[in-house]
């Protein structure tokens, strides 16, 4: 019987494990919550647009395209769109099987989408990151946006969020983010990165010629580099947004100087007048799907992990993959790289073959990449300095900095989950996906050298331990799932 | 000022514009086939359409599905991610609160 390969996310990992899946042999079904393959990085237009040239908003775009189609119409995959993973129901113990895989298909929250279940051979995870956002002051105001929200409303429905816009935080996703408000019409005040010149200078200046190999990542820098400076927008390192402020929604910005360690300097804050701030401070793998799977994590710091992969990219589950953002933050072209590996492994296509062991070495470029990337944008340990003791650290459940701090300090109850308990921190609708990592490192600081903590690798030492990992209602939860142990020649939704 | 469509006769990606129509809390308002139900408030004027528990005010955040802020209730189903559902000619969304005593 044919190898029948799962895929999680149709962004440029998933993308690609796909068409090397196929090209393995395998049979592939291809799932991802969107109505069209892309992911974050190639987000699509919709249909109803009927856009002429959707290749003006990105890179890559014809590449992409080849790709899309080329996987879309393989007579052995099976497009899923708008179809969200809920659920991974681990094998029985003993048994050398990938999870089965509990899928809802139809509109986004809908309350009438189809129940699946699949039972594939191989489990490819990649579902990608979304932004981290550091708290501070008015963060919760409407007007305050992720970077990645402009960026999809901008590239994805053609929206520009505001008039005038501050973009702050960290690393080179600020840059595309500015050109594309730009692109869309929005006057962009300033882009500040919150690393000073010689944190960012030394992390990717080490070893200059091994950026060269990334994908024509320098390139495309260089050309948001030219575009801001036609448009006189200011590049500024070592200065952040620390404050929002306005009455019902955002009217204004308080940026400072910061120092190496993003502690803001007296007396260098600035006003100025914005409709709307866009914020990211890096990224957070979504690891839910991984860990519902069992996968072990490789853990950085109290607030960053990311899936524990071996060099062929097999997590620590048998028939489990990952590739793209939850193995490290390395960007769309590293993700590619990883993506064709996971999918040949995974498709069942040998691991001495040629093509693998170039692919290998593509993924180890990639790897270097990441390890630059977070050398030269690392997160300072002071920005809690920013914080006041009112500030929303959970914007679901609004646990205030000080009532956290407070908890924490409780010797009686300051452990990770009576502090969620007793303030509801990462509680709320949202699961902790935006505060689990803030709520993490300021507890870990708080309890640091105490004892009780986690092993690395287990899944409790996550804020991503989610059991559903999607919402489902009750009354599709009372529906049996349509059980499906061989891909479906659904072809419906192709294209 | 807010957020806005780039206008389709001036827009590089030359795009067409199917009109539809939705209504949140009773009130008509004008989108375009595409766009989701967030796109269609956010050009329409509106920053915030949900409360937080102490009524604080709430529109999109993260735009992708991530943070739960920008919950609506369509066509009598509760907690759908407006930035997540595309908007259907004729819609009904009510919008939703978190504020105590507050179930609407």
């Amino acid at each position: 019987m044919t190898r029948h390969v799962v895929i999680v996310g149709a962004g440029p990992a998933g993308l690609a494990a796909a068409a090397a899946a196929l090209r393995a042999g395998a049979r592939v079904t291809l799932i991802d919550a969107a109505e069209a393959p892309g992911g974050q990085y190639h987000r699509m237009l919709p249909e109803a647009f009927a856009a002429e040239r959707p290749g003006l908003l990105h890179h890559g775009w014809d590449d992409f395209e080849r790709l899309r189609e080329h996987v879309l119409g393989h007579p052995r995959c099976a497009w899923w769109a708008e179809s969200t993973v809920w659920s991974l129901e681990r094998s029985e113990a003993g048994e050398d099987r990938p999870p089965r895989v509990h899928v809802l298909r139809g509109p986004a929250d809908g309350d009438g989408r189809a129940r699946h279940a699949l039972a594939p051979d191989a489990l490819v995870l990649a579902p990608g990151a979304h932004d981290r956002a550091l708290p501070f002051p008015g963060w919760e105001l409407p007007g305050v946006f992720t970077a990645g929200a402009a960026q999809a409303l901008a590239k994805g429905e053609r929206l520009a969020v505001g008039d005038d816009v501050v973009i702050a935080g960290s690393g080179p996703f600020l840059l595309p983010v500015a050109a594309s408000l730009l692109e869309a019409g929005s006057r962009v005040r300033e882009v500040l990165e919150a690393n000073p010149y010689g944190t960012v200078l030394r992390g990717w200046g080490r070893r200059p010629w091994e950026l060269a190999a990334q994908g024509g990542k320098a390139a495309e820098l260089a050309e948001y580099g030219a575009l801001l400076a036609r448009h006189r927008v200011p590049y500024r390192m070592g200065r952040a947004v620390v404050e929002a402020r306005g009455d019902g929604r955002v009217e204004e910005v308080v940026t400072a100087r910061l120092r190496a360690d993003w502690s803001a300097v007296p007396g260098t804050e600035r006003t100025v007048p914005a409709d709307a701030v866009c914020v990211s401070h890096g990224f957070i793998p979504q690891l839910e799907l991984p860990v519902a799977a069992g996968c072990a994590l490789r853990r950085v710091s109290a607030a960053e992990s990311y899936v524990r992969v071996d060099g062929d990219l097999r997590t620590s589950v048998p028939g489990v993959h990952a590739a793209g953002e939850i193995t490290g933050i390395a960007g769309a072209p590293a993700a590619r790289a990883e993506g064709l590996l996971t999918g040949w492994i995974a498709g069942g296509g040998a691991a001495d073959a040629p093509e693998a062991r170039r692919l290998r070495a593509r993924v180890e470029r990639g790897a270097r990449f990441a390890a630059r990337l977070a050398a030269a944008h690392p997160i300072g340990g002071a920005w809690p300095g920013w914080l006041r003791s009112g500030t929303v650290v959970c914007r679901c459940e609004e646990t205030s900095y000080g009532s956290l701090c407070a908890a924490a300090g409780d010797r009686a109850g300051g452990a990770a989950r009576a502090v969620k308990l007793r303030t509801r921190a990462g509680l709320g609708p949202c699961q902790a996906r935006i505060c689990g990592p803030t709520v993490a490192e300021l507890l870990a600081r708080r309890a640091a050298g105490a004892p009780g903590r986690p092993a690395e690798g287990l899944a409790a030492a996550t804020p991503h331990h989610r059991p559903l990992a999607q919402p489902i209602r009750l009354g599709e939860l009372a529906t049996p799932p349509v059980t499906t142990d061989s891909p479906p020649d659904e072809r419906e939704n192709a294209r | 000022m807010s957020p806005r469509l780039v206008r389709a006769g001036t827009d590089a990606v030359g795009r067409t514009e199917t009109p539809l129509t939705i209504t949140v809390d009773g009130e008509p308002l004008d989108g375009v086939a595409g766009q989701t139900i967030a796109g269609v408030l956010l050009a329409s004027g509106r920053r915030s359409w949900r409360e937080g528990p102490s009524g604080a005010p709430r529109g999109v955040f993260c735009g992708i599905g991530v943070c739960f802020d920008c919950l609506v209730t369509v066509n009598g189903a509760r907690d759908v991610r407006a930035c997540r559902r595309r908007a259907a000619d004729g819609d009904t969304v009510t919008t939703q609160s978190r504020a105590e005593g507050e179930e609407r």
